[in-house]
């Protein structure tokens, strides 16, 4: 299956952005140190010369397919869905790719790219690690050295996944700046990145970061929604009446979503970390409570205070802990396109223990948001309508993470 | 004409480079910086950087990381740092003042406000490190009514083709990072440093100083030379906060031990 393309040609599509400067509307940009500046624009020219290439995309279709084991299915929740009594859900199983997350179709496509670039050393940054794990797996598929950066806090809470990427070859440094989660980690390999600029590439993780990364990112990830889309018109010959979709950085919402933007009788729902609350002072929910400014080089919704500075992130997903979101959900929540929502860390729990033991499919506590908002929106409809969950990864690495939170001990 | 201007116009006549030595704001409270940075010009600072402390300075080396923290934990603002700037100028009226940061506290203070209050309180040159020229007419123009210099930030990874575009903008001086790195961490050689300003000389007239690495006597006196100064921060900022006590307060030999590292450092530039 081919990676989806901007439909550059089509008027007044939704579909065609960044500007050629990488610009959503007022988010995005290239807000990085000079140092880094020529790397981002020769980075954003192989990825042009790349993408318009026959061969890249071959290869590819080639990794996708036989690797990463795509097209993941689409799933009938139907035990969920009676449960609920309301919408017919359909899972999109993206938990059932290598490694168990979306996060591979990302790392595959930009490892291709760091290949034809030549460099021969990967540095990323991971949250709950699963873009980690994915990063580490394709470079010791390809035998290339990789440096991952994460904050010491998820390190202590994702143990599983530190110890897949020290079997998988790969440097582990614990962040201990900040909070030690997801922030502090992209300060980090950010860092890093600038001191090793020649033989370099910085593999990032969601549709963040300074131009290209949020427009290269959405396009490898839009595999997902390009499949459902088609899946769904497959098993109900119509579109959805609803896609739902969890956001940290945005990565696989943007990829669910993408294809699907241009379809506008088909509602969006990105969903939100709120953390112990949106107004606990505990949250990671960056559009629900944030407000626009510059960070990681892009201008977005960030937490931060009224000087500017940003602030902690909370969530019980390491994936989701993390003050910002990519330029161009921002841009999406200014214009209306997609309606974002949040899910509480008690809606989460409750969600991945609801999955699990009606549809034997756990997933992870970043999913299990979005599952958690399917739950509240499914009985609000009617049975002959759809809604799209995006199941973006699977949830044993969490197995331990729940099981203290309801007081359970392995 | 601008203190920058008149500052390297007389250095030039005195045939010497300048000493930019870098204080954090705040760090490790208010009056310990304000009482600082107003000796560093009889110590030896030529022009002096004026660090705002950001929450998330990410080209910065852990020496700055922390001191931006021990700011921040003081309570420093850019607001603060702005007021700080407006007491030194009660006392000198012709050391120039950069201010360097990041940019996310300037956008959201409001960049047109920020460049009037930038002015009135005595900073006479910008420099922010994730504002690239391709992002820089958000604020450039406000900083040129306001006659700020926005000094623009050159790196050895800037080719010279795109050395002639973005300094055809600059004004006041070029600040070149002199390693593809962080603040405080790895220096450039001579070599590397006589290389990249034989590309610069070719692409401004502006004076270029050189900055990232620069920490003892000796290097500063090099780098002056070859350039027209140099910026020394990490080294500075760690003798000073060893003298910290376990709390990270200020102590009676804090002040002195900043003040003796830049004397070390104005002996050398001078020699």
């Amino acid at each position: 299956m081919p990676v989806d393309k901007p439909i550059t040609s089509q008027l007044n599509s939704l579909r065609t952005g960044p500007d050629e400067r990488g610009h959503f509307g007022i988010h995005g940009g290239r807000f990085v140190a000079e140092t880094l500046m020529p790397l981002m624009l020769e980075l954003e020219k192989a990825y042009n010369h790349a993408k318009t290439d026959p061969r890249f995309q071959e290869e590819l279709d080639y990794y996708l397919r036989h690797y990463v084991g795509r097209p993941s299915p689409l799933w009938h929740a139907r035990r969920l869905s009676e449960t609920l009594g309301g919408a017919q859900i359909y899972l999109k199983r993206e938990e059932l790719n290598h490694t168990g997350s979306h996060k591979l179709n990302n790392v595959m496509g930009q490892i291709l790219l760091a290949r034809r670039m030549g460099k021969t050393r990967i540095v990323a940054e991971t949250g709950a690690g699963q873009h980690g794990v994915a990063t580490a797996t394709v470079c010791a598929l390809f035998g290339l050295d990789c440096e991952i950066y994460m904050g010491a806090t998820d390190v202590e809470r994702q143990k599983p996944n530190v110890f897949r990427m020290h079997l998988l070859g790969a440097k582990v440094h614990p962040v201990t700046a900040g909070a030690g989660t997801l922030k502090d980690a992209m300060n980090e390999a950010m860092r890093d990145w600038v001191a090793n600029v020649e033989n370099t590439y910085f593999l990032v993780g969601t549709v963040a970061g300074p131009h290209p990364y949020p427009a290269m990112v959405r396009d490898f990830q839009s595999v997902i929604g390009t499949e459902a889309r088609e899946q769904i018109q497959e098993q109900t010959g119509r579109l959805p009446d609803a896609v739902i979709a969890a956001i940290g950085g945005g990565s696989n919402a943007m990829g669910i979503f993408h294809p699907f933007l241009d379809d506008a009788d088909v509602p969006l729902y990105g969903v939100e970390a709120a953390g112990l609350g949106l107004d606990s002072g505990k949250t990671a929910a960056s559009i629900a409570r944030g407000r626009p400014g510059v960070l990681h080089g892009n201008r977005t919704y960030l937490l931060q205070d009224e000087h500017g500075q940003i602030t902690e992130a909370h969530s019980i997903s390491a994936g989701l802990d993390y003050p910002g979101i990519g330029p161009e959900h921002s841009w999406l929540k200014d214009i209306g396109r997609v309606n974002y929502v949040s899910a509480t860390d008690d809606q989460a729990l409750d969600a991945f223990q609801t999955l699990t033991k009606l549809e034997g499919i756990i997933p992870a506590l970043e999913s299990a948001h979005a599952v958690a908002h399917a739950i509240v929106m499914a009985p609000t409809m009617t049975r002959d309508q759809t809604i799209i969950v995006n199941l973006s990864g699977r949830g044993d690495k969490d197995v331990p993470t729940v099981a203290a939170h309801l007081g359970v001990k392995l | 004409m601008s203190r920058i201007k008149t500052c390297f116009d007389r250095l030039k006549k005195e045939g010497r480079g300048a000493l930019l030595p870098y204080l954090e704001a705040f760090d490790p409270d208010r009056e310990t910086s304000l009482a600082l940075l107003r000796q560093m010009p009889e110590a030896g600072a030529d022009l002096i950087e004026v660090g705002v402390p950001f929450s998330d300075p990410s080209a910065d080396g852990p020496t700055i990381q922390l001191a931006a923290r021990r700011g921040l934990k003081a309570g420093a603002t850019l607001k603060g740092t702005l007021e700080l700037i407006r007491d030194f100028r009660k006392e000198n009226d012709h050391t120039p003042i950069i201010l360097m940061g990041y940019y996310n506290p300037i956008d959201s203070y409001g960049v047109e406000r920020f460049c009037k209050d930038a002015r009135s309180a005595g900073v006479d040159g910008l420099i922010v490190v994730d504002l690239p020229p391709e992002e820089s007419e958000e604020l450039a123009p406000h900083a040129r009514a306001e006659g700020l210099d926005m000094i623009t930030l050159t790196a050895p990874t800037t080719p010279d083709d795109r050395l002639k575009t973005i300094l055809r903008k600059a004004s006041g001086f070029v600040y070149h990072v002199s390693i593809t790195g962080i603040t405080g961490t790895r220096s450039a050689t001579e070599e590397q440093l006589k290389a990249a300003m034989t590309r610069l000389r070719a692409a401004t007239d502006l004076p270029v100083v050189a900055g990232f690495g620069i920490s003892t006597p000796e290097q500063a006196r090099a780098a002056s030379r070859i350039s027209d100064g140099a910026v020394v921060a990490s080294a500075i900022i760690k003798e000073m906060a060893a003298t910290y006590d376990e709390h990270g307060h200020a102590t009676a030999r804090s002040i002195p031990t900043a003040l003796e590292k830049i004397r070390s450092l104005a002996r050398a530039v001078r020699s």
